[in-house]
């Protein structure tokens, strides 16, 4: 897939290049505003990009991939109300907790297939969501807030706009590395050969369930990588970062930019965000436009914006 | 000892508006494979079509039929209009769909109605206690309830099990193929199951407006529920929907009025006012994952296709 010049990966690329010059945008102009929209963008798009790499190429429908923005938001942003404000804690300690709990969650769920995994995972994430909510010590429904961001030893300054902004887009570009990486390795394509024919991969004698919880760890832990992040961008976390609403956006950036193709997520992230934001200018009333939208995209565009371009590429 | 009477009453009440909510969603499921998100809206809105015609009409059960034939229509144009092209689509094409349909309705009804809530009085006559046993009162409203519902499950279960067009139906959810291929104009069945099952959403709307406030988003807590009812049940069974909603009604209401006093035996008061709301908040979520990790296709599985 690299290398070769087409629509999609022209695109990508210059996507890349536009992430990566934004900030000189902004303050030549000193529109400010672009700048942060595009760090939460930058954000989500590491998170949809952590949920294609299960569902794209793992054919694991997760509708509960939003717990794991919260529970890296809640390592954080606790951490961080107990006086421990090091990143490089709160950090490693956010994808720690989030790995542990892709792993009990993936253990449990992956006995099922299909809509009861989509409704499991969703049970998960719901139980997340209703923890956090009781966790009256750290502003249970409210929500906890961040006073400070985390600290990197004077390294990076997370309250610089630039600065916060690049960390956002090295951890997506790094998460997209990896992903590109997992994809293209041994380990991938059994996950993607189970995806497509478990039977056959069980008897070539690949312990298919393994390899689908592994990458359903990794995906976790990539999300809650998202959610540390995000914590320090709203300077907040709360349970409403993990309810069910929430897992629905990732997964509609994920099949609206096109699912299992690596830059579909971010597409999908930079679209979907952007539409809202737009619209809500326009209108307070956004999902009047942004509703029907979302389904002509399914009734016309199926593969979403890469398959578009693949599409266009071709013929 | 009363109190066990009342609160097991409310779970049955809230199991039953449950199953009018799950058996739509698990006859759209089970009969044409539709992941169908915005089962909820239509819920919603049969809530928000009671408000208003009531209001319009000065009678309850005038404004409820008119709200329920509304909601029919509205499931019918849905699926004419946009949702008919879906099927045979992956599920997760129908949940893309479907979630931008909630999107869509939420702000629809804050333009239409505004975005505070709307209340639903109810009628002198619906107020009143009821005795049901020497020294048991309750309220006539939910009883009410109760009784629309158990009528309408025997209803659709005579329907189903007992009519051509229940025949078909059952036919449909065991092979799609099969009941096109003997000359049954299957759109039409699918139109008619999908009026069905959004009529029945508009019910189970409208029949909750009263107890809680008509608002934006009242759905989408209660479909969740919905879903883990069928998916506990069986997918496409009606029976599964039915046992399932009256569990999760019954362990979803018992557990919030009994479980912060039971944990308060065991744990601290401190750790039991967090915990109690928390867990009672979770306890079905509970059931679910731990039935689905036990029976993977859930209790009462429709016959395989």
């Amino acid at each position: 897939m690299m290398g070769k010049l087409n629509a999609s990966n022209a695109v990508a690329a210059l996507l890349c290049a536009a992430l990566i010059l934004l900030p000189l945008y902004s303050a030549a102009t000193g529109n400010i505003f672009i700048l942060t929209l595009f760090t939460r963008i930058a954000i989500f798009a590491l998170a949809a990009a952590s949920l294609n790499l299960i569902m794209g190429y793992g054919g694991m429908m997760s509708f509960g991939h939003a717990a794991y923005l919260g529970i890296g938001g809640y390592a954080v942003g606790i951490l961080a109300a107990e006086g421990i404000g090091s990143g490089f804690i709160q950090w490693p300690v956010a994808l720690a907790v989030s790995a542990l709990f892709a792993l009990l969650i993936g253990a449990l769920s992956l006995r099922t297939r299909g809509v009861y995994f989509i409704m499991i995972t969703l049970a998960f994430a719901q139980m997340a969501y209703y923890v956090a909510s009781a966790l009256s010590r750290y502003g249970g429904d409210d929500g906890l807030t961040v006073y400070k961001r985390s600290d990197f030893a004077g390294l990076i300054n997370l309250s610089d706009r630039n600065q916060f902004y690049y960390l956002c887009l090295a951890c997506l570009f790094g998460g997209l590395y990896l992903i590109w990486r997992i994809v293209n390795s041994r380990f991938g394509l059994v996950v993607q050969g189970v995806r497509s024919n478990e039977q056959r991969m069980q008897a070539i004698g690949f312990h298919a369930n393994r390899y689908r919880l592994v990458c359903f760890v990794i995906s976790g832990t990539i999300c809650g990588l998202a959610g540390a992040l995000l914590a320090n961008n709203t300077d907040f976390v709360s349970p409403a970062v993990m309810y069910w609403t929430r897992s629905g956006d990732l997964m509609v950036m994920v099949i609206l930019g096109g699912m299992g193709s690596l830059f579909g997520p971010v597409i999908g992230a930079i679209v979907y965000l952007l539409l809202e934001e737009l619209l809500s200018q326009f209108t307070e009333y956004s999902g009047l436009i942004l509703g029907p939208v979302l389904l002509l995209i399914v009734l016309f565009a199926r593969g979403g914006i890469m398959g578009l371009l693949g599409r266009m590429s071709r013929g | 000892m009363y109190l066990v009477v009342e609160q097991l009453l409310n779970g049955l009440q809230f199991g039953l508006l449950l199953f009018l909510l799950a058996a739509g969603l698990t006859l759209v499921f089970g009969i044409m494979d539709f992941v169908n998100l915005a089962h909820g809206s239509l819920y919603m809105m049969g809530a928000y079509f009671a408000a208003t015609f009531v209001a319009w009409t000065g009678s309850f059960v005038l404004g409820a039929l008119m709200a329920l034939g509304a909601t029919l229509l509205l499931g019918i144009v849905l699926e004419y209009v946009a949702l008919r092209h879906l099927y045979g689509r992956d599920h997760l094409d129908q949940v893309l769909a479907t979630f931008g349909l909630i999107l869509f309705f939420n702000d629809a009804v804050r333009l239409i109605w505004g975005p505070a809530g709307l209340a639903l009085p109810l009628p002198a006559w619906l107020t009143v206690p009821v005795q049901i046993i020497p020294g048991v009162y309750y309220p006539a409203y939910r009883l009410m309830i109760i009784l629309v519902a158990l009528a309408v499950a025997a209803m659709l279960y005579l329907v189903v099990m007992r009519t051509r067009v229940g025949m078909l139906i059952r036919a449909g959810a065991s092979n799609r193929e099969m009941i096109g291929a003997l000359g049954i104009n299957i759109k039409l069945l699918f139109t008619l199951v999908f009026g069905l099952g959004a009529a029945l959403a508009g019910l189970a709307g409208l029949m909750q407006a009263p107890i809680l406030t008509v608002q934006i988003g009242m759905g989408e807590n209660i479909l969740i529920l919905a879903f883990v009812i069928i998916v506990i049940g069986g997918i496409g069974s009606i029976r599964g929907a039915f046992m399932a909603a009256l569990f999760v009604g019954i362990i979803d209401t018992m557990g919030r009025a009994f479980l912060p006093d039971l944990l308060r035996k065991v744990l601290s008061g401190a750790a039991a006012s967090t915990a109690a709301p928390a867990l009672s908040s979770m306890l079905i979520y509970l059931l679910m994952a731990i039935i689905l990790v036990l029976r993977p296709e859930g209790l009462f599985p429709a016959a395989k296709r």
